[in-house]
């Protein structure tokens, strides 16, 4: 075979595969690509691992009931969702599997949930037809009028933020590059492979993975013109904090329309409460605001759900853009020149839900044949286990603060937060630069006072552990400081 | 597991009179756990002057306050433990509690003090429209950064809300070199004390917006400008009357929640302070828990907080030596016209001391006005006010010898010309 003298000037920095994105897809991607010798690199822009759609979204594993059977949503979401259980154990992430209930107020709305009933089962989801009474039974605080509910057993819920985290934790574990605030600026062929530049320098590479999410559209026409486009499409949340005696035990949809899901009223794996999405195209991908009457729309539609939210136990409001492709399916696979190119674009919902079985997809079967690599053989499935002070008993915890005292040390007062974890946190191979990094890992600040009381040890925890002055540390994406200047 | 006669959950102002009440009153085996590094809770950032005209006839700063409740904690020998964050209590009185020296423990108590204090009304609870940046901040979280830190959190700064820990911080930051440019409060009455209105806006010509809201925040990552609007007898934003202002930072300062988490958990029943439903011993449902401070109730003053963490002191004492009883009749109150809540929820007809003391706050600024106490519909006492506002507690004196029957007992606001 000829080499180009090109190739071999530039061999030994030559990477086999770049991704680009560290979302929940670019991070799956990347773990299970590191099960391979292969010289990995994921390029971030944001300067966090799952800090745009990845972040801000309903957080469930949807079982699959929904999406229209033979698509590729359907595929993913069903794999996925089978996926989940082990998945979550191997990156220790906490997930429950407490079922879905698509909820039926109307009389006229029993024929739809039956349609949605036989797209389950096309696509293999388990499910049973409740009665009003049996919802009313699982769901205390379900709207009275209730006339009949789909359950779906196999939905869960996950916490999004530790699973993306976790998976690129894993991949890098296992020997793949990341590097963040590290933004694609172009990418083109040259010979037989790909010259793929950043703001801050440019690399070589044999394969492209594109998983760069709202911005996909913009990166895969960098080397041909696309059919399809991403359009940002808005959804508000509010959330409530965990309280006794709760809200709901399950997910709880509304049927589903034109414009989706339609606004679910759920639990977190926090024990928290999420309230939404609302669904609005916007013209920005960088729009995360939020409005009053959006969210009073999530509110009227949620309440007819659920009639009595308590929303003065709201902490939080929020807005996620989902990246909507113009094809209505997730577009996974090579551009139409280049089968060393590969788009994995437009993963909207059931997005989360089917990431760990794009990410094998993509690794086993789009990346691996045009390789050959040969098996990692330091392959690790598991993280380093997190230690869960809150799960443990009385004893356990005494005895882990005999032998580490910073887990004594709460720093998180709403969140029951020890020391110990946020500097677990910062010792993982995937950095944790920002406070919204080291809230999203360990929730410090993401209680009841928002941070009232803990930011600021957070803020000098993460100076102290880069050497930085407080002045530099950031909230969460580039400029967000918190501090101005010192006091006189 | 350890016993111990009475612990006391917090080291502020509260809980730390509570201790000193208690070991006056005979407690020798007291423990208070305090989850900062410092007794005195929320005083330590409170570096202003205005503090214990009640309580020592000066004008003292937080942290001068403090000092004088921690040495009589001190001179008693009080043991306190600090870095030691309470988890939960349960039903039965068992505390459990972390810091890094003890590990995790568990402690039985004969009784408990809760006194946790309060947290912040933030941004979240609102859900202020526009950009999540980052430089939307509390009031106390800025005075915390800027006192106990020695950092500022900006340059031009905007304040939502005219609560007292923001007029305070409107002083603080401009003598710290940073522009406030002014104050929105929704309401159209000011929500901060009368001398602070004066002190920290008008003596720095910062304007004060009334019946405003922040209807926009702008930015990417930091906060850029912020948009205030109008708003209607809804409290509505009126489209067409936004104003805009330049600004890194949005500081908020609306309102304080009771920290009553470890109560709330196991279901104690609670008032509409936020706080659990109390007695006159400020004792809860569960016989010989007790709360007191911010964390039932939030203050207007410090000086009314040390006295209500006196009061259930002493209660905890009664309780120890056996001699707090719950008799079979009693008092239920109620916030009636234009009274947000009344602590306590109850009263004990047979056991209550013969000197009660009713705390309120009203709901709006109402001139020309009767504090009227009606039991069971009939009027048993009225307090003549000229004016009575919402930032000010109301502490009014009833004799035990007016609550003559079971019942209810109403308080409420009735206009003066109305007999």
């Amino acid at each position: 075979m000829h080499v180009s003298p090109y190739i071999v000037l530039y061999f030994p920095g030559m990477k086999d595969v770049i991704i680009i994105g560290a979302g929940v897809v670019g991070s799956f991607v990347a773990r299970y690509l590191s099960r391979y010798e292969l010289k990995t690199l994921v390029l971030e822009k944001e300067n966090d691992v799952g800090n745009v759609t990845s972040m801000a979204n309903s957080a469930i594993v949807h079982s699959g009931d929904d999406p229209v059977p033979g698509t590729k949503k359907a595929r993913f979401n069903v794999e996925g969702n089978r996926m989940y259980p082990e998945v979550c154990k191997e990156l220790d992430v906490s997930f429950e599997q407490c079922g879905s209930l698509n909820v039926a107020i109307l009389d006229s709305q029993i024929e739809k949930l039956k349609v949605l009933e036989e797209r389950a089962k096309a696509n293999g989801v388990p499910t049973r037809m409740l009665s009003a009474e049996e919802a009313k039974a699982m769901e205390p605080n379900i709207n009275p009028e209730v006339k009949a509910a789909l359950y779906c057993p196999t939905a869960g819920i996950v916490n999004p933020f530790t699973l993306t985290a976790h998976a690129m934790e894993n991949a890098v574990d296992n020997g793949v590059e990341l590097h963040l605030s590290e933004g694609v600026t172009d990418v083109k062929k040259v010979g037989d492979h790909y010259l793929v530049t950043t703001d801050k320098d440019s690399y070589e590479c044999k394969v492209v993975v594109n998983c760069a999410g709202l911005y996909s559209e913009e990166i895969a026409k960098m080397i041909e013109p696309v059919q399809w486009s991403i359009k940002p499409r808005k959804g508000e949340y509010y959330v409530l904090d965990h309280y006794a005696p709760g809200l709901v035990n399950h997910v709880l949809f509304p049927l589903p329309s034109e414009k989706g899901k339609g606004i679910l009223v759920m639990m977190t794996t926090s024990g928290n409460y999420l309230i939404g999405p609302s669904s609005e195209f916007v013209d920005s991908k960088e729009d995360f605001s939020t409005d009053s009457l959006t969210l009073a729309d999530v509110k009227r539609q949620a309440t007819e759900l659920v009639p009595n939210i308590p929303f003065r136990e709201q902490i939080r409001v929020f807005a996620g853009l989902r990246a909507t492709p113009t094809t209505g399916d997730f577009i996974i696979e090579p551009s139409k020149k280049y089968k060393d190119f590969i788009n994995v674009a437009g993963i909207e919902s059931p997005g989360l839900a089917s990431s760990p079985a794009i990410g094998k997809y993509v690794a086993e079967t789009l990346v691996k044949p045009l390789l050959n690599p040969k098996e990692n053989p330091t392959y690790k499935a598991s993280v380093r286990k997190y230690v869960k002070p809150l799960k443990m008993s009385i004893e356990e915890r005494n005895e882990l603060i005999k032998k580490d005292p910073r887990y004594g040390k709460v720093i998180c007062n709403c969140e029951k937060i020890s020391l110990g974890e946020i500097e677990d946190v910062l010792s993982r191979s995937v950095p944790a630069y920002t406070i919204k990094a080291i809230k999203k890992r360990t929730r410090a600040g993401f209680g009841k006072c928002q941070g009232g009381f803990c930011q600021p040890q957070v803020l000098l925890l993460l100076a102290k552990h880069y050497h930085k002055s407080p002045l530099e540390i950031l909230y969460d994406k580039e400029g967000s400081n918190v501090l101005d200047k010192e006091s006189k | 597991m350890i016993n111990r006669d009475l612990v006391i959950i917090g080291g502020g102002s509260a809980g730390m009179a509570a201790a000193v009440a208690a070991y006056d009153h005979g407690v020798r085996d007291i423990l208070i756990l305090e989850r900062t590094d410092l007794l005195g809770g929320i005083l330590n950032q409170c570096i202003h002057n205005g503090f214990g005209l009640h309580e020592f006839n000066e004008e003292l700063t937080g942290p001068e306050f403090l000092t004088r409740f921690a040495n009589q904690v001190k001179e008693r020998g009080i043991e306190y433990k600090l870095g030691s964050y309470v988890s939960s209590i349960t039903r039965d009185k068992v505390v459990t509690y972390s810091n890094e020296e003890d590990g995790a423990v568990q402690i039985q108590a004969k009784a408990i003090i809760v006194a946790a204090g309060c947290y912040e009304r933030n941004a979240g609870a609102i859900g202020i429209p526009g950009d999540r940046v980052a430089g939307i901040i509390t009031a106390g979280q800025a005075q915390l950064y800027l006192n106990e830190y020695g950092y500022m959190v900006g340059k031009k700064v905007f304040i939502l809300g005219s609560g007292d820990i923001g007029l305070i911080m409107a002083r603080r930051m401009t003598l710290e070199g940073a522009k406030v440019l002014g104050v929105a409060e929704l309401m159209p009455y000011s929500n901060g004390l009368n001398r602070n209105i004066q002190q920290c806006l008008k003596d720095f010509d910062i304007p004060l917006y009334l019946s405003h809201t922040v209807s926009k925040t702008i930015g990417k990552g930091k906060l850029e400008a912020i948009e205030i609007s109008q708003v209607d007898e809804k409290l509505r934003p009126i489209p067409g009357t936004e104003k805009r202002f330049e600004c890194d930072t949005l500081l908020l300062s609306i309102g304080l929640i009771p920290n009553n988490g470890l109560l709330d958990n196991i279901g104690v029943a609670q008032g509409r302070s936020r706080g659990s439903a109390v007695n006159e011993h400020l004792e809860t449902e569960i016989d010989g828990i007790f709360s007191c401070g911010n964390v039932l109730h939030v203050h207007d003053l410090v000086d009314w907080v040390v006295s209500e963490g006196k009061v259930a002191g002493e209660a905890a004492a009664l309780y120890l030596e056996g001699k707090l009883n719950r008799g079979s009749k009693k008092i239920v109150t109620v916030a009636g016209d234009g009274v947000g809540y009344v602590v306590p929820a109850e009263v004990d007809l047979e056991e209550a001391p013969e000197k009660l003391q009713f705390k309120f706050r009203c709901r709006k600024p109402t001139k020309n006005v009767y504090i009227t106490y009606s039991l069971n519909g009939n009027v048993i006492k009225r307090f003549y006010k000229q004016t009575i506002i919402p930032s000010e507690m109301e502490i009014d004196p009833i004799p035990k010898s007016l609550l003559t029957e079971e019942g209810t007992l109403t308080v409420s606001l009735t206009p003066k010309e109305v007999k």
